[in-house]
């Protein structure tokens, strides 16, 4: 096993980390924008460190070029994309969870919320 | 280093099963459109991983750019649209 191999290994090991610590907080965490953490740091993180390691171990090739041209696009695209989806649901008034209202059921006032219940009565 | 690519393979596909959970059950719409654009993420990392046990990653790369160029403009797009749907309800 050759050295290039063996940092790809950590890189890669580290990268799956934070990717399994990124799908538990999604899991986990209380609320949307406690979840938003997990999508746009350490699924970003994870994804850029996994990607390098396989990088480091295709060497100097067209497809290494193209890995890392990904790379830099997730560094950007997907904080920017959770960032808008975040954006989105403060507009529609979903409220943070704090210790008072953490029994209550998170609802959203307007439009945006998929709960089809008030629509029989309209048909009334 | 092939036996470790298949097990970090295995790996980042039970952790992208398990997301699952959060797109089918998720609190809000929200939350599955967070959980939808992690799944996709891990989605192309698992490509790239296919296409290294495979041997043809001069192929997987570029479909695993096509699926983070799709996954990007889809979280773009739902925003903007729940972004309209209110702005018709005020």
């Amino acid at each position: 096993m050759t050295v290039g191999a063996i940092i790809a290994m950590v890189f890669i090991i580290g990268g799956v980390f934070f990717l399994t610590v990124s799908a538990i907080g999604l899991l986990r965490l209380p609320d949307f924008y406690a979840r938003t953490h997990a999508m746009g740091k350490s699924e970003t993180l994870g994804t850029m460190l996994t990607l390098a390691g396989l990088a480091i171990y295709n060497g100097w090739e067209l497809a290494t070029l193209k890995v890392i041209f990904i790379i830099v696009f997730v560094l950007i695209a997907n904080p920017t994309a959770t960032h808008a989806v975040a954006q989105t649901a403060l507009h529609c008034g979903l409220n943070p969870w704090t210790l008072k209202t953490k029994d209550q059921p998170q609802e959203l006032p307007c439009e945006c919320s998929e709960d089809e219940s008030e629509e029989p009565e309209e048909r009334q | 280093m092939h036996s470790f690519l298949l097990g970090v393979t295995v790996f980042i596909a039970i952790v992208t099963t398990a997301c699952l959970y959060r797109v089918a059950v998720g609190k809000t719409i929200f939350d599955r459109i967070i959980a939808a654009g992690l799944v996709g993420t891990n989605g192309f990392i698992l490509l790239l991983l296919i296409g290294f046990l495979f041997e043809r990653i001069d192929m997987f790369v570029d479909i695993a750019i096509a699926y983070a160029l799709l996954n990007f403009i889809i979280m773009i797009v739902l925003a903007k649209y729940f972004e309209r749907i209110r702005g018709k309800s005020q």
